[in-house]
């Protein structure tokens, strides 16, 4: 179990004051001019040491995605964005760390911008985060006052750091979507390649970060990539932030190292499944993106990203949604669909029209009015939306409806039977 | 998606008082020259809490304020479903009704919104109140919960949160935050980490 000197979110809970002082008591801001003096390379290099993988959902190698920003700035500046448009449901995290621990998060800007030769940072934090957007802009605000930030700092590295907020649109949690809604326009997804690396905000080479990758990087530095290396597991290094929700005693959020056993996790910190650990049915292990996972399977389940991704699920956003044997398991994905087909920005049609559909047979499959075949024909048009399109969320939508059929098939079948006999006697 | 349309009642016009105005023209600022089109959302968002909903002719002036063509702005309009294309309640309630919330029991909040307030998005008849149900507010480990103005109130039942509509009929003070004993998303009962932490300061 990781212990308190190994957390690196101190004030997670907000039991303390979230303002510079008491932020930098807690270590925040101690020696940021030490860590700059790596050079660029060498903090890239530092990043990459620790194994850090992306904490918004796809756990790509942080340090490799910074290594894609051109050595040289040209005649385009180089922009770091953060992506603190947080709405995969299930998700509550980095809204923690934003109205909590503002300052870490801020180092982290600085010294991420720093190693991209950015001058410039955009955070693009959801509209409805309202309370969230003003601690962050006193944050920063107090960081320019202390010339942490800002042209001429002491940290010898002009960053200017603004706050960029959007106005209800999952989809603009997706890198490209998120630049473009940056750019005044709808939140709809770009072709890759180019990637944003060359092509991004106003047509200059950017790099897109979730708000936990950022916030980590300046105690990753401080206290050697070794140590975070020496957490967690091989390939999937460190802690993380866990979001506990649904059926359980006591949800919470709570940094853990990756790789903590599902089943500690939950009885250490959330109190344990509501009704006991027998009354488990299944969990969502990373977000409603990811599918979900039978009890069966959760009695020795390191959550960590290779696990996960092997059992055909992932740990995306480590938003863990747990459900007991009470849940209607189709009812509770069919709200997924529902959610799915009210995000998807319309650009491409198997998404647009798919996700609509899929909802529609899933709410007729609650009720049972449905049959077999109808069941292989949703598995057959999910693979048809899913690496159809142009950005992730048209899997995102199929994957938990694929989840769903892969483990509770029978579920389905017993329903269609018992609306089927239903229906049969009521003729009668 | 969502199909999303203009109200047909539109007023006659829309200008930012001088407050919003000098804050618009301060975060058109936070953008490159040329880049003015990035504070469309902002702008939009101001011009909502200025009149509580968004209308033709405020989209209209912040596509000439940004140099625009009104189309995009309108794009922009509908496309996020924060902006409210019909006046709404003083109290405007959205609750989250996504899969984390309804295993908490979202569709007993519904059920108060519907007998204390009346059908989903139509304004009460004293104007006073409205509801919809939004998707994921990103508050999972505090569910259910709803969004009202700026402030989330989270860790609701079906008594306290008609509790909390009783007291904003009233015009009473409210607590934001969780209606439990939480003060954010810790464990109930008792810290689990971080406690060698906790008292010092």
């Amino acid at each position: 179990m990781l212990q308190d000197k190994d957390r690196i979110f101190t004030n997670l809970y907000g039991h303390h004051d979230w303002r510079l002082k008491s932020a930098m008591s807690r270590g925040a801001w101690d020696g940021t001019k030490k860590l700059l003096e790596a050079g660029h390379e060498g903090v890239v290099d530092g990043v990459k040491a620790s194994g850090l993988r992306g904490r918004g959902g796809a756990g790509f190698p942080t340090g490799l995605k910074w290594s894609f920003m051109p050595k040289e700035v040209g005649e385009r500046p180089h922009y770091l964005v953060v992506n603190a448009d947080e709405s995969e449901p299930g998700t509550c995290k980095d809204r923690e760390i934003m109205r909590h621990d503002p300052h870490i998060f801020i180092e982290g800007c600085l010294v991420a911008a720093f190693s991209m030769r950015a001058n410039a940072v955009y955070i693009y934090i959801r509209g409805e985060y309202i309370r969230e957007r003003e601690h962050l802009q006193f944050a920063i605000d107090e960081a320019y006052e202390a010339k942490l930030i800002g042209k001429n700092n002491i940290h010898g590295w002009d960053c200017d750091i603004y706050v960029h907020h959007g106005a209800g649109a999952y989809i603009c949690g997706e890198e490209t979507a998120l630049l473009e809604s940056l750019e005044g326009k709808k939140g709809q997804p770009r072709l890759k390649p180019p990637f944003p690396a060359n092509m991004g905000l106003y047509g200059c080479p950017t790099t897109v970060n979730n708000v936990e990758s950022i916030a980590v990087t300046p105690t990753i530095l401080r206290r050697g990539p070794e140590w975070f290396e020496g957490l967690g597991r091989p390939n999937n290094t460190g802690t993380k932030l866990f979001s506990i929700s649904g059926h359980v005693n006591n949800p919470c959020n709570v940094e853990e190292e990756l790789g903590v056993p599902f089943r500690e996790l939950i009885e250490r910190h959330a109190g344990g499944v509501r009704g006991g650990w027998d009354n488990l049915l299944a969990v969502i292990p990373g977000g409603s993106s990811v599918p979900c996972l039978p009890a069966t399977v959760c009695d020795d389940l390191p959550m960590d990203f290779d696990t996960l991704r092997d059992l055909q699920s992932g740990l995306g956003t480590a938003a863990v949604i747990v459900m007991d044997k009470s849940t209607d398991m189709i009812k509770a994905i069919a709200r997924l669909a529902y959610f799915y087909k009210h995000e998807s920005c319309g650009q491409c049609t198997p998404c647009r029209e798919g996700t609509g559909w899929m909802w529609r047979v899933l709410e007729r499959m609650v009720r049972g009015e449905s049959t077999y075949a109808e069941i292989d024909k949703l598995l057959d048009v999910s693979k048809e939306i899913e690496g159809h399109t142009i950005c992730a969320l048209g899997d995102a939508a199929a994957w938990p409806v694929q989840g769903l059929i892969r483990h509770f098939r029978p579920v389905i079948e017993a329903r269609i039977d018992d609306y089927a006999r239903r229906n049969a006697s009521a003729a009668e | 998606m969502a199909a999303r349309r203009l109200s047909k009642n539109q007023p006659d016009s829309f200008a930012f008082n001088a407050e919003n105005l000098e804050w618009a023209n301060a975060t058109i600022a936070k953008y490159p020259e040329g880049r003015q089109a990035s504070a469309v959302i902002s702008l939009l968002w101001r011009a909502q809490e200025q009149e509580g909903w968004l209308s033709k002719p405020a989209i209209d002036a912040i596509a000439a304020q940004l140099d625009m063509p009104e189309i995009r702005v309108l794009e922009v309009a509908t496309f996020y479903t924060m902006f409210n294309l019909e006046p709404v309640g003083e109290v405007f309630v959205q609750l989250c009704g996504t899969t984390p919330c309804w295993l908490r029991g979202a569709d007993d909040l519904k059920a108060v919104c519907a007998k204390k307030i009346g059908p989903q998005s139509t304004v009460s008849a004293d104007g006073k109140f409205s509801w919809l149900e939004v998707e994921c507010l990103g508050s999972c480990a505090n569910a259910p919960m709803v969004q009202i103005g700026k402030d989330y109130y989270e860790d609701l039942t079906a008594e306290s949160f008609e509790k909390l509509l009783d007291d904003l009929a009233a015009g009473k003070d409210v607590k934001p935050g969780p209606q439990s004993d939480r003060v954010s998303s810790e464990p109930y009962g008792g810290l689990t980490s971080l406690t060698e932490l906790e008292g010092t300061e």
